[in-house]
């Protein structure tokens, strides 16, 4: 059985070998100046948990509350770096496991990590791999060591471990990288759940030991415990005792009822630290957005705008526009008339209608303006905290992205409400 | 003439053929010029394909003609009708002359549905039926710079009979007449230049016929029709090229349809043909390959010796089979990005090439966005490609204006040594 790259997963070889490591480590932390995450809370808003921070990483700032386009194999589908970075992009995703068995970490050093191959030079997050174990491959077995599968490339067995997720990541070159979780769905009830949750616990404190370049590259935590608020508090209590640099609640953002997910991650919000970031993973509907940022979120990432775009669906501040149907066939207004980014300043919905019927750069046009859409959308959410009006804010998103309040789905009523603000 | 104002102005003519020199005064408000040689600027509705305006204008010299074709637009006709202002217009296109052609030459296109009243295009919905008066209507809504005459081209088959050639000359010239009749009488085509399509087959008597035909009506200039690679073969191409451009005003623009490949262009110009169109970088785009010939005549010693190096390490090889007449497959022009030798290459597509994708990216990574089947793939191949492209046409134009036209195909062959 080869692990992931064709290294064995290394158990801790000989003392001397291991205090070696350890003393380089000690001298690296205490030799770095600039530790390589820093937040700095902005502003805080006096009504709910929302805060506006800026997050100084390696390679360049990020404003806060952030949304991170998801760039899975190195690439931000159709997109070019020039023109993600035109649109605002500080920090955006690839992926661990599709990087790992294509082209392979060994290569991606070679090649000066993810940075120096996509030639990105704003920040980079790499999840662990792990929840492409749950969602895409034929799993075999999770144990103590990892995750065994089998590579969809070659049918070998492959083993995903903490250290093997590290490695490959610190190959990768990352500004952040997550921990190697062990993933359940949001919808598995019963024992597994709690197995899953200590698990994570002891895999992240090998993450953390496993992480070669701790003076470079940021490894957060992944907080667990399914939909069950005391597993979820033990998860949080024991986790925020290790010290990383920041918290993602994970297990979230599944098929699980809206009621749970917003509970879940309220409770989380509130016991993790203020002046760490808070990072909810694969959340990106807009109403989600808004919703978790005034929970106490700071960071989202999701395919969802980006994969949505291929089908030519536009994201707009009132819902959702599909390009492809006949009523925008004759339409000549851009997507949307106040939007500023590149496609809605040159293109109107009947050109891309018809041009899906002709070239692929249709797809593009749509990708760009739903990055645009959900950038944009964070931008102003910021604004509005940082002049203390986020509140406000929120009602006018809500009125305009639903026709009437009874439409307004009943949990984010909820949502807002536990944070004091009392949508009509 | 055809409301046209377009002046061509040689500044060299080589053997009383080969031409070389600069279109002026193109588009409506006669703002444009276009060198020749030169080509087109390919298009799929206006847009360069996998291309935004962005990626688009990355590009640090465009051809200022953009060609659209009535095979990707006849379906959106009512569309058009309904936006009245044009294409150019409709399709949010920068500064550009547009040029509309009837068929896209990188696109198949089935035989068998031409009528002596009709020819068919392919939407993304089917078969389209064009009279002249509907091919007409079309380029009122479409209000391009320049259009070709309706004509009929399926002469391209082995076997076509004299007759069919025969008849495609006859239909053709009628189109034409039809054409230029609706044409005067159109408000919305004042100031548009229409040009003449030579039919004519594989027939020596025919193309005459068509040249001098079509010649003496007054159209702005000529599209060389039923030539495109696969047709022929190039010996008998530059036979007719010749034969047909002797027989052609020399204060005229020739277009030359459906030839793209870098010799065959070569032995074009010779031929006396002025412009082509510029389907050839979306095609090797497709096929997941990067332009990669030589074009370069200047001695440079440098160069020799890194040559000599290419040689002996067994990286000159073509890549693809010179004489293969099926636009689908790779040529010896380019290189397979997907073939397991580029995986850890970090060296750009082509050292030296300034575009964004030889400046900003290497080998290793296009690889894995093609085997990883990544969209960005096609952005990054397009946008070297067409950089090659029209690099390859400005280098064609120095080397008539040095004399080292011979010089140059030896370098795009591969077989200049020194």
């Amino acid at each position: 059985m080869s692990t992931v790259g064709g290294n064995m997963a290394a158990p801790i070889t000989s003392e001397a070998d291991g205090n070696i490591k350890e003393n380089s480590m000690f001298l690296k932390k205490t030799l770095s100046a600039v530790p390589p995450l820093t937040l700095r809370i902005v502003a805080e808003c006096p009504v709910t948990k929302a805060r506006a921070c800026d997050l100084t990483l390696p390679h360049s700032s990020v404003s806060t509350p952030v949304f991170m386009p998801v760039g899975t194999q190195g690439t931000l589908k159709g997109i070019t770096a020039d023109q993600l970075e035109g649109l605002g992009c500080q920090i955006c995703l690839g992926n661990t496991y599709h990087l790992g068995m294509r082209p392979g970490p060994e290569l991606i050093e070679k090649a000066n990590g993810l940075h120096g191959f996509m030639n990105w030079r704003r920040n980079l997050l790499t999840d662990s791999g792990g929840f492409q174990m749950v969602s895409l491959v034929e799993l075999s077995e999770v144990t103590e060591e990892g995750v065994k599968f089998k590579s969809p490339y070659d049918g070998k067995e492959i083993l995903l471990s903490p250290e093997k997720s590290i490695s490959i990541q610190n190959s990768l070159g990352s500004d952040i990288m997550m921990q190697l979780d062990d993933v359940v769905s949001s919808t598995v009830k019963g024992p597994r759940v709690e197995e899953a949750m200590h698990r994570s616990i002891r895999w992240l404190d090998r993450c953390i030991a496993a992480n070669k370049h701790p003076d470079k590259q940021n490894l957060f935590a992944i907080i667990q415990g399914g939909l069950d608020a005391e597993l979820r508090k033990a998860c949080l209590d024991e986790m925020t005792k290790r010290d990383v640099p920041g918290f993602a609640i994970g297990g979230l953002s599944g098929g699980e009822e809206k009621d749970d997910f917003w509970r879940m991650v309220t409770l989380s919000t509130d016991h993790l630290p203020r002046e760490k970031p808070r990072y909810l993973m694969g959340v990106g509907y807009a109403l989600d957005l808004v919703v978790c940022v005034a929970l106490g979120c700071d960071m989202f990432d999701c395919v969802f705008p980006t994969r949505t775009a291929r089908f030519g669906s536009a994201l707009v501040p009132w819902g959702s526009l599909q390009v492809k149907q006949k009523q925008y066939a004759k339409d000549f207004q851009p997507i949307d008339p106040d939007c500023q980014c590149p496609t809605c300043k040159r293109h109107s919905r009947a050109y891309l209608h018809a041009l899906f019927k002709s070239d692929t750069a249709a797809m593009h046009h749509i990708t760009i303006h739903n990055i645009a859409y959900q950038l944009t959308l964070m931008r102003s959410v910021r604004q509005s905290i940082v002049e203390g009006r986020f509140p406000e804010f929120i009602l006018t998103f809500m009125k305009r992205m639903f026709p009437s309040p009874d439409q307004y789905p009943g949990w984010a009523v909820e949502a807002l409400a536990s944070v004091n603000v009392t949508l009509e | 003439m055809a409301g046209s104002r377009m002046k061509l102005e040689l500044s060299k003519v080589v053997q009383g053929r080969c031409r070389l020199g600069q279109l002026k005064e193109i588009g409506r408000m006669g703002q444009h010029s276009l060198d020749i040689p030169g080509c087109l600027l390919y298009s799929h509705l206006g847009t360069v394909p996998h291309l935004t305006q962005d990626t688009l204008h990355t590009l640090s010299s465009l051809p200022t003609v953009t060609q659209v074709t009535l095979s990707n637009i006849a379906e959106h006709q009512e569309v058009l009708d309904e936006f009245k202002g044009g294409f150019k217009t409709f399709a949010g296109l920068h500064d550009t002359v547009l040029y509309c052609s009837l068929h896209d030459s990188a696109a198949h296109r089935p035989t068998g549905h031409t009528t002596n009243k009709t020819v068919s295009v392919w939407g993304s919905g089917g078969r389209i039926e064009l009279t002249v008066a509907k091919f007409m209507a079309l380029q009122r809504m479409v209000q391009p710079d320049w259009y070709q005459a309706m004509a009929d081209g399926e002469t391209w088959q082995t076997g076509t009979s004299r007759k069919r050639v025969r008849k495609s000359v006859d239909r053709s010239l009628a189109h034409l007449d039809e054409c230029l009749l609706v044409h005067q009488k159109s408000q919305e085509l004042d100031g548009v230049s229409v040009f003449g399509v030579v039919e004519g087959g594989d027939i020596l008597e025919e193309r005459l016929r068509s040249a001098r035909e079509t010649a003496k009506r007054p159209v702005a200039g000529f599209c060389l029709d039923g030539f495109q690679t696969g047709a022929m073969d190039q010996a008998l191409r530059s036979q007719l090229i010749a034969a047909v451009t002797e027989e052609l005003p020399e204060d005229k623009p020739r277009l030359l349809q459906g030839v793209g490949r870098p010799d065959e262009v070569l032995a074009c110009v010779e031929a006396g043909v002025d412009l082509f169109e510029g389907f050839f970088p979306f095609q090797a785009t497709e096929r997941g390959c990067a332009l990669c010939f030589r074009f370069d005549v200047t001695p440079d010693p440098e160069s020799a010796v890194a040559d000599e190096g290419r040689h002996a390490a067994g990286e000159t090889q073509p890549n693809g089979d010179l004489n293969c007449d099926d636009q689908t497959h790779m040529t010896r022009f380019e290189m397979d990005l997907k073939d397991k030798r580029h995986q850890d290459d970090f060296r750009p597509l082509v050292e030296g090439c300034g575009c964004y994708c030889c400046r900003n990216h290497q080998r290793a990574y296009v690889h894995h966005l093609l085997v990883t089947n990544e969209l960005l793939a096609g952005v990054l191949l397009m946008m070297h490609n067409t950089s090659h492209y029209h690099s390859f046409f400005r280098a064609v134009r120095e080397a008539l204006a040095n004399d080292k036209m011979d010089l140059l195909r030896r370098r795009v062959l591969g077989t200049l040594t020194e």
